[in-house]
């Protein structure tokens, strides 16, 4: 019953487990740097909205959509490699505060970047929009991108734990995001391990640019920025050093803000926003070692 | 000629210098022992062999070869192996990856009898195998340490006060596993807080006191407590 008085109905649940899942990618791949280098990537929305831009051109251009997919996931990764060797590698063991300017000053170059080179009113977001169509799953209306975000996000992060937990690059991966320095001791090799996380992070950042960009009319220089910020305060919601609270940090805000989306009514969406940062105040008074974070780590022994 | 050389080595912190023109090297088959009190330079010996301090002056060389300006995975990939001080467990870990993750110094010609070796050194690691090794008391966390080291098979061993904090019993189960590493041919660098057994123990022992090289000790100086209590206040 409340749920009918929210307004709340079987396809804008299925919009906040979609915008969940894109969400919980990407607090995956900002946290899968942060555990390796310690930096927060305030651009990570600057490699979304690239590669959103990249399948609008793709389509522009008349690309078939699966080589607009493809162009969009080289143009993301090979950003992301080359911001890993221009900035992340030269500002590496520097203190958390640089880095973080670092991001925030390569998030406004590309933007900026974006806007000189495609104008402030962005481009028309190409023939992916067919996916907003729904299906019809047993009388119920779900939109086609709401069910391939669930699954894709679910595929995705499965991969992940199993990289992760059953190969040696996911094993000195992990290690290197507990204590590099003896990892490195033990043979870990530092570049292999970098070069692993930022490659994974690009290639979640072309799933979610794909994703994002489907629910979206045009493209604009600043596609991704708020996502990014929401998915960031999701990753602290959850707990930045812990990647599977991360995660469902990250899942949970996008989850919050797929709903409120939907159940808002369209004169006050604009108070979105503000009512999603609210709670994660309030959340974090309540709970500042994040929502998910089990009390106490293991003691040291002698 | 197989062999760790230190030659003249100098390594400093800024303003604080914490190894002033140290020489010694160790070879396949023995341990040597390097003591004395506490800041005297021993651990940052080690860690300038791995790569992980600064070298100010001075050599090290692995058979010939210099390691200076090497990265500490690469050291550790041409066979040299550091047992941490704290023995730097991963406690969220099983027990089974820690030591998958020392094949991560695995050399790539080689491959290794994995994991097999460890667990017949320390029989307990195979009965804790899927634990976490968080869990593990700190004797134990010390055996893994030690055998997380040896499964890429080094051909030197560098420990860092491998007994600190351990019960008298599970010191005298590392010192009997040292030894058995050196019969099987390794070459053990060894710094202890517990001088008189490392003294023992060892083929020749060096005491290190304000990053300098005070005195060389053998086996047969362990029972002259007069000569190691001097060698520690000179």
């Amino acid at each position: 019953m409340i749920l009918a008085f929210l307004n709340l109905t079987w396809p804008t649940f299925a919009s906040g487990l979609a915008l969940g899942g894109v969400y919980a990618l990407m607090a995956v791949g900002i946290g899968l740097v942060f555990g390796v280098l310690r930096l927060v990537n305030f651009a990570y929305g600057q490699l979304i909205m690239a590669g959103a831009f990249a399948l609008a051109f793709g389509s522009q251009w008349g690309f078939p959509n699966w080589a607009s997919i493809l162009f969009c996931f080289g143009v993301v990764l090979a950003l992301s490699v080359l911001m890993d060797w221009l900035v992340f590698r030269p500002l590496r063991g520097h203190s958390p505060a640089v880095m973080l300017v670092a991001t925030f000053a390569v998030a406004f170059l590309l933007q900026n970047i974006a806007l000189l080179a495609f104008g402030p009113l962005g481009k028309s977001a190409g023939a992916l929009a067919i996916l907003n169509a729904p299906w019809d799953i047993g009388g119920v209306f779900i939109k086609k991108i709401a069910v391939i975000s669930v699954v894709t996000a679910a595929g995705c992060l499965l991969i992940l734990q199993l990289l992760l937990t059953r190969t040696p690059l996911g094993l000195h991966m992990r290690a290197a995001a507990m204590d590099f320095r003896t990892a490195r001791l033990l043979g870990v090799r530092a570049n292999r391990v970098i070069s692993g996380a930022v490659i994974i992070s690009g290639l979640f950042a072309a799933v979610s640019a794909v994703m994002l960009s489907v629910q979206e009319l045009t493209v604009v220089p600043t596609f991704g920025t708020q996502d990014t910020i929401l998915v960031l305060a999701g990753v602290v919601l959850g707990g930045l050093t812990r990647p599977v609270a991360a995660t469902l940090g990250g899942f949970s805000i996008g989850f919050a803000n797929g709903i409120l989306g939907g159940v808002l009514p369209a004169d006050q969406s604009q108070y979105l926003p503000s009512l999603l940062f609210a709670m994660v105040i309030i959340v974090l008074l309540v709970r500042p070692d994040g929502l998910f974070t089990r009390g106490g780590s293991a003691v040291e022994r002698v | 000629m197989t062999a760790l050389a230190v030659e003249k080595l100098s390594v400093r912190y800024g303003a604080v210098e914490a190894v002033r023109g140290l020489s010694l090297e160790v070879k396949p088959g023995e341990i040597v022992g390097l003591i004395g009190p506490n800041g005297a330079g021993k651990s940052s010996t080690l860690h300038a062999i791995m790569g992980a301090a600064p070298v100010t002056g001075g050599e090290v060389r692995l058979n010939g070869r210099s390691l200076v300006g090497r990265r500490p995975e690469d050291v550790a990939r041409r066979g040299v192996a550091l047992v941490p001080e704290g023995r730097r467990i991963f406690g969220e870990l099983t027990v089974d990856e820690n030591l998958r993750l020392g094949l991560a110094a695995r050399r790539a010609r080689r491959n290794g009898h994995g994991l097999g070796r460890a667990y017949d050194l320390f029989p307990m690691l195979r009965e804790f195998r899927s634990r976490q090794a968080g869990v593990l008391s700190g004797g134990q966390q010390q055996q893994l340490a030690i055998g997380r080291a040896l499964v890429a098979e080094p051909d030197f061993l560098l420990l860092d006060e491998p007994s600190l904090g351990l019960a008298p019993k599970i010191v005298d189960v590392v010192f009997e596993a040292l030894a058995k590493i050196r019969d099987a041919g390794l070459a053990v660098l060894l710094v202890e807080q517990r001088a008189q057994r490392t003294v023992a123990l060892a083929d020749r022992s060096h005491v290190l006191a304000n990053g300098e090289l005070r005195l060389t000790l053998g086996p047969q100086d362990a029972g002259d407590t007069d000569r190691l209590v001097a060698a520690y206040l000179a």
